[in-house]
């Protein structure tokens, strides 16, 4: 199984952990990962700001990067939703019927990091250990977005080690959207409010996701109010193993 | 509580504050947020229960949809029926392309009626046209009867949501209300000391007051007839009791066939209010001799609805059948309430439809007053995809404001033309990325994190901490690690 991986803009710049795990955890299920170096952004920020002429030059750019390979992984459920709800839209009002065909080859291929492990290895025991209490953050863009369903809790269950304290009001958003978080600043900030106080309640070490954005939202609360929490990848969890665990992060 | 937008919030989004700007004094005003996250969760709850109970509530979602995606299709045709036969029901049809004429039309309707007085069924539309400060000033005295409609009009608030509009007023601020408005000072906040006490008011004016005002929850094309549905009863003694009745509709309200009502209101009950079905729906055509009102006008409203009509993506906002689901499930409604929207449309609608009734003249930073979590596209009965249209509307901003100068020195706008610059060329973007985490250890603590960052940033740590960048990009380690392994 080939696979290259789509790494996004903010995880490698702001999270390269995750970016490692996704490649521990592949190799060790076997899959031959690869990773295209000139690789930069999906559009989204633009897309979702209403800069609709630039998100479109992005999201043309990674079409054409990633036409010739097996299968696309990304380890972020808001950016796999940039590319199945936007980019029709896009392709449909500012592209050509060649550039629509070319993404209507590729789309099938493009994969979020649980859909990959489920749907395409067909696996939910990646043989992790991770010995402690986790809640999950399921994500707008995974809930309604991309439909993930049970495959993120199918993955936990079978993490050796791992407690799961669910999380109450799980649909509820994080109060982040992107540009929104500074637009909006005072309304993002009370959502947040809200939405750590769930997180918290549900007295786990670890708050996970599939999605880095989410997690730098509540993560940046929980670090400036000295919550006795941190964020996670759900990467960084399924790639730790009793003999390598998770790397230590701030 | 000093802020003059907590006391009087600007339902025109002629004058309006941006969102931006008209939420702050809510969200210093604890009691209003509690009050609407309280009332919201318990709405929310009941719908959640009596969708899940539905079987097929996704088949009556994609049945409604169809409905009301079928009406705009080929609306100028319902409504030229519609008005055919209400006409040869007796009733009368007026058209208005828009506030102004809807105000002229009704004013002179009371005028011809000699009315001095006039009751209201709760109609957002009439808030929509800001009807009652007109026909105020035009020597008629308004009163509302719907209970929600009282509470605000004596409290002289403003509506916060468009099927509870004083959700954001707790039992005890409607028993002061009530206490000081009706002169009832032994009043006790007890709901049925309450309803007794705004029973006894309206009671003397459905007797004394023989001209009325609606709004329409549906036309019916098929009979000339309207459709209201409501809770209290408060509406069906307008409908009886008055020698003349005035219906507000806007123009997209219309239903092809009265069996269109069979889907119609089991949506509608259920996501507006979670029940299975309203306690009162009203259904009138044009005058029935000795029974009713006996001079029944209908004027019809586009006021900006014909210009959403012809746009592709945008027209699905006309499917809106009023029931509020999208604000109940709002994240961002949920923390500020319907005033800071600026409009009588508040919540995910608002945001989409009020901008566009503006023509995109005003209320620019609607398009923006959300997360995108979809929460509304979820729930809403005829499948409108608010976040699509938000997006478009997104688009149309921007392409408005990057004309102007001022902008192009906007930070924002700037970052974002620099983001699109470097995310064209990976070799930019990894100089940016060294230049990034250069610029970015200036404000990182010895913890490793960033507390404080100037200008947009400032907004991000104004509430949070930011990871400061780490020593090494993901692409770099897998380059080095490429290099070890040859």
């Amino acid at each position: 199984m080939r696979a290259s991986l789509f790494i996004t803009c903010y995880n490698d710049t702001l999270y390269p952990e995750t970016g490692r795990a996704v490649v521990r955890l592949l190799e060790r299920l076997g899959v031959d990962l690869d990773f295209h170096p000139k690789q930069t952004c999906c559009g989204q920020m633009h897309a979702n700001t209403g800069f609709r002429g630039e998100a479109f030059s992005q999201a043309k750019r990674l079409v054409r990067l990633y036409q010739d390979v097996e299968a696309v992984v990304i380890p972020s459920s808001s950016c796999v939703a940039m590319m199945r709800d936007q980019y029709p839209v896009l392709f449909q009002e500012l592209g050509n019927e060649a550039l629509r065909t070319e993404f209507a080859a590729l789309l099938p291929r493009v994969y979020e990091l649980s859909e990959f492990l489920i749907d395409k290895l067909g696996v939910d025991d990646v043989g992790a250990y991770f010995p402690h209490r986790v809640t999950y953050h399921a994500s707008c863009h995974g809930l309604r977005g991309l439909h993930l369903g049970d495959r993120p809790y199918r993955l936990l269950a079978k993490v050796r080690g791992l407690n799961h304290s669910p999380l109450p009001n799980l649909d509820r958003c994080c109060g982040f959207g992107g540009t929104f978080s500074v637009k909006n600043a005072e309304v993002s900030s009370a959502m947040l409010a809200v939405k750590l106080q769930d997180v918290v309640s549900t007295g786990a070490e670890y708050c996970t996701a599939l999605d880095n954005s989410c997690l730098m939202h509540l993560g940046g609360a929980m670090h400036r109010q000295y919550a006795s929490m941190k964020t996670i990848h759900m990467a960084q969890i399924l790639a730790a193993t009793e003999t390598s665990p998770a790397e230590a992060t701030l | 509580m000093s802020h003059a937008a907590v006391d009087h919030p600007i339902l025109d989004p002629l004058l309006a504050p941006p969102f931006p700007k008209a939420v702050l004094p809510v969200l210093r005003n604890p009691q209003l947020r509690k009050n609407v996250a309280h009332a919201i969760d318990v709405i929310q709850t009941k719908r959640a229960r009596l969708v899940t109970e539905k079987s097929d509530w996704q088949q009556l979602r994609t049945a409604a949809s169809a409905v009301r995606a079928h009406v705009l299709e080929n609306l100028a045709a319902y409504l030229e029926q519609f008005e055919a036969r209400c006409t040869a029901a007796g009733g009368t049809v007026h058209w208005a392309a828009n506030a102004d004429e809807a105000r002229r039309i009704i004013l002179d309707i009371l005028r011809q009626e000699n009315a001095s007085e006039v009751i209201k069924i709760k109609t957002m539309t009439s808030a929509e046209i800001q009807l009652n400060p007109y026909l105020e000033s035009g020597g008629v005295s308004v009163f509302e009867t719907d209970l929600a409609e009282i509470i605000l009009q004596l409290g002289e608030e403003e509506p916060s949501h468009i099927v509870v509009p004083a959700l954001h007023i707790n039992r005890s601020q409607v028993r002061e209300i009530f206490a000081r408005r009706m002169g009832l000072h032994d009043l006790s906040d007890d709901p049925h000391a309450l309803t007794a006490a705004a029973r006894t008011y309206l009671r003397q004016k459905f007797l004394k007051i023989p001209t009325a005002i609606s709004g329409a929850n549906f036309l019916i094309a098929e009979t000339g007839g309207v459709a209201i549905v409501e809770s209290e009863g408060n509406g069906r003694m307008c409908l009886t009791l008055p020698q003349t009745m005035i219906t507000l509709a806007g123009i997209e309200k219309v239903l092809p066939r009265f069996q269109d009502l069979e889907v119609m209101l089991q949506v509608l009950a259920r996501s507006a209010t979670g029940e299975r079905m309203n306690p009162y729906t009203s259904l009138w055509t044009g005058v029935t001799p000795g029974d009713g009102p006996q001079r029944f006008h209908v004027v019809l409203l586009d006021n900006g609805r014909s210009a959403i009509l012809a746009k592709a993506k945008e027209r699905q906002t006309l499917k809106c059948i009023r029931c509020a689901a999208c604000m109940n499930a709002c994240p961002v409604y949920r923390q500020t309430g319907g005033h800071a929207y600026g409009s009588v449309y508040p919540g995910p609608i608002g945001a989409i439809l009020t901008p566009q009734l503006m023509q995109m003249q005003h209320a620019q930073s609607l398009p923006y007053a959300s997360s995108l979590c979809g929460a509304c596209f979820e729930v809403c009965p005829v499948k409108i995809n608010i976040p699509e249209v938000l997006l478009e509307l997104r688009s149309q901003v921007v392409n408005q404001e990057r004309r102007h100068l001022g902008r192009f020195f906007d930070p924002m706008y700037l970052g974002l033309r620099v983001a699109n610059l470097l995310f064209s060329n990976a070799w930019l973007f990894h100089v940016a990325q060294s230049l990034g985490r250069m610029g970015a250890s200036f404000f990182t603590r010895k913890d490793g994190w960033i507390h404080s960052l100037p200008s947009v940033g400032g907004k991000w740590t104004q509430t949070r901490d930011l990871r400061g960048l780490p020593g090494q990009t993901f692409h770099e380690w897998w380059a080095a690690r490429a290099k070890e392994a040859k």
